[in-house]
């Protein structure tokens, strides 16, 4: 490690902060509770702030570069939405006031909802849960609460494909489903014959992805739906992918039950690192009497000369709250700024530009890399991160020998049913010149793969730590630079 | 790829090696190579269960991925490696010996014949390479 931690940069006796003198009695705190020896580091504000700042630099971010995280949909997140989220009357309001003198906020989160109806088409939308995996839970949680409402409690059984998302059998065990792999077939469809095998009186519902995790929209989606409805299993689409989707199709108009979205994948609020994210969850009528709570209605209309008065309900058989107050209203906020910049048409064009980016990279690249499930693709496709006649170059290897290239690297070993995969979303805000030179550089490493393996294994050569040392990172985790004396 | 001759194979890359009524059950040199490396393994079945053939008797984590591992035949847990806790890396560097992860008396004989031999086992992992 060439940086050094805020720890070794501590020179003794120096300060950033030089406290007032005490006006108020004071009173020692209990000897128990006192230590002697506290190395915390010891600096000047200007110390603390070039640390810092310098190892942001060292960072990479959506604002420096392109990031086809597949899955993550790492757009640009535009700055007018940090410009709404920052107006006094949103930053500044608390959700403890009287309903009435939040009136702005509440209109935006009840917009937000029903424009996330609208876009995915369902009956009623929660805005609580705080990011994508808590809104299937959510979701999933929803969905026992409905088949206990039926005395249905012999439905334990989740149906997943396994090109689903990863979160999506933690989410069901979390909530104590068994979880039960529904194979993909040769066209990276599910398996309509595993499907209908697994389909029994214990189902109690599937969890698809779709686009799925190959990046290609199942042919076979109605009858995947159909069938597991007439089985008595409610459908929970999970809709990280819906960016591939806006404006084309509904997911509530093919039959979805309920799903989450992602807030900070679809709709551009920052991720990964920048977050928070938001994953409010949609449902179909029959579930809308278990979403959690609070939702924000209209507690009285409106007239010509005075406008509704927005407020909070709790729906009747509720799963109750899974967030305080109303979730990351920061992010609704963000959302709502960004569907509105967007309008119905743009957000068609959205989903339009994605799917043309991500199969334009994939023509440019197909042929040097494998591609285990040869179709157009959707948002984002997936490859093998390997070559026949050198089977010592890895998806790894590739991965980073693309930080080399100065571009962050795919997703990688996901989905486990592409062997070595490399998982590419260019998403649509990335232009024409981004993408050619992201593909000549996948094409540079292919051939470097080929002719000078070293380079790929070595990897990376340009970044300020070189490889990491994964095994010792997952196996050793010691995460403090500096333990106390006596501890183990 | 080592697919030692004298052990039974299953369509999930198990292995049972049979010693008598004793089934001593780990995963295959495949099963470590797909995996890379292993950085953490935890038999979830104890000593005196009795589990049927299928279900999840130890999980796997490695740089890459979680998998889990099932048993291939039902029976009754009589003995668990408790070495793979510390030195979860046995599995990539010893796979069909040390690594071993439990030992099973077997219930139902019979459930022997649905596993492979080391030849349907080298064909089969032929036939799955796409």
């Amino acid at each position: 490690m060439t940086e050094k931690t805020i720890f070794e940069l501590s020179s003794p006796g120096r300060k950033g902060v030089e406290f007032p003198a005490v006006d108020v009695p004071t009173t020692d705190l209990p000897a128990e509770f006192l230590r002697e020896d506290l190395p915390l580091p010891e600096l000047a504000e200007v110390d603390v702030i070039r640390h810092y700042t310098h190892l942001s630099h060292l960072n990479y971010c959506v604002d420096e570069g392109f990031y086809p995280l597949g899955s993550c949909t790492m757009k640009y997140n535009p700055r007018v939405n940090e410009a709404m989220a920052r107006l006094p009357g949103f930053a500044y309001c608390h959700p403890l006031q009287p309903v009435e003198s939040i009136q702005g906020s509440l209109a935006l989160m009840y917009n937000l909802q029903e424009m996330l109806k609208e876009i995915a088409g369902f009956a009623e939308v929660s805005l609580q849960p705080a990011a994508g995996a808590h809104g299937e839970f959510t979701g999933v949680m929803i969905m026992r609460a409905y088949h206990q409402s039926k005395g249905e409690t012999k439905r334990t059984k989740m149906l997943i494909p396994d090109s689903a998302h990863g979160t999506n059998p933690a989410s069901s065990a979390m909530t104590g489903f068994e979880v039960a792999p529904i194979a993909t077939d040769a066209r990276g469809n599910v398996d309509l014959a595993a499907l209908r095998a697994a389909c029994d009186e214990t189902v109690a519902g599937i969890m698809i992805t779709n686009p799925n995790t190959l990046g290609l929209f199942d042919e076979n989606i109605l009858e995947v739906i159909d069938i597991v409805h007439k089985a008595g299993g409610l459908v929970y689409g999970d809709g990280a992918n819906l960016n591939a989707l806006l404006g084309i199709v509904r997911p509530g108009d093919l039959g979805i039950d309920v799903m989450h979205f992602n807030l900070h994948k679809t709709f551009s609020t920052p991720h990964g690192g920048g977050g928070p994210g938001s994953g409010p969850v949609g449902v179909s009528d029959k579930l809308k009497e278990f979403l959690p709570g609070p939702i924000i209605s209209i507690i009285e209309e409106g007239d010509d000369e005075m406008p509704p008065l927005f407020g909070y309900y709790q729906p009747k058989n509720s799963i109750g709250r899974v967030k305080s107050f109303n979730g990351h209203f920061g992010m609704h906020v963000r959302a709502y700024t960004y569907i509105s910049m967007h309008g119905a048409e743009g957000l068609r064009q959205v989903a339009e530009l994605a799917v043309l980016n991500a199969n334009y990279l994939l023509s440019k690249v197909r042929g040097a890399y494998k591609l285990p499930y040869d179709r157009v693709c959707m948002h984002e496709f997936v490859l093998e991160g390997m070559f026949d006649d050198v089977p010592d170059v890895h998806a790894l290897d590739i991965a980073k020998r693309l930080m080399d290239y100065d571009f962050h690297p795919p997703t990688n070993y996901f989905p486990l049913i592409v062997h070595e995969a490399l998982m590419i979303e260019p998403t649509e805000t990335e232009n024409k010149q981004v993408i050619d030179s992201f593909a000549e550089a996948m094409l540079n490493i292919a051939r470097e793969a080929h002719e000078s393996p070293e380079l790929l294994h070595e990897a990376p050569h340009k970044t300020p730590v070189r490889r990491l040392d994964e095994v010792k990172a997952a196996k050793d985790l010691v995460l403090c630079c500096w333990l106390p004396e006596n501890s183990e | 790829m080592n697919v030692p001759a004298d052990y039974k194979y299953t369509a999930s890359d198990e292995w049972v090696k049979l010693d008598g009524k004793i089934a001593t059950i780990g995963v295959s040199d495949y099963a470590q190579e797909q995996l890379s490396d292993v950085v953490f393994v935890e038999v979830v079945l104890g000593e005196g269960d009795s589990a049927k053939k299928g279900t999840t008797c130890a999980t796997i984590e490695s740089v890459k991925a979680a998998a889990d591992v099932n048993l291939p035949v039902s029976g009754k847990v009589i003995q668990v490696n408790e070495d793979l806790s510390k030195t979860p890396e046995l599995v990539n560097t010893d796979p069909y010996g040390k690594a071993w992860m439990l030992k099973v008396e077997i219930s139902d004989p019979s459930e022997i014949n649905g596993l492979m031999s080391s030849a349907d086992y080298e064909k089969f992992l032929q036939d799955r390479s796409h």
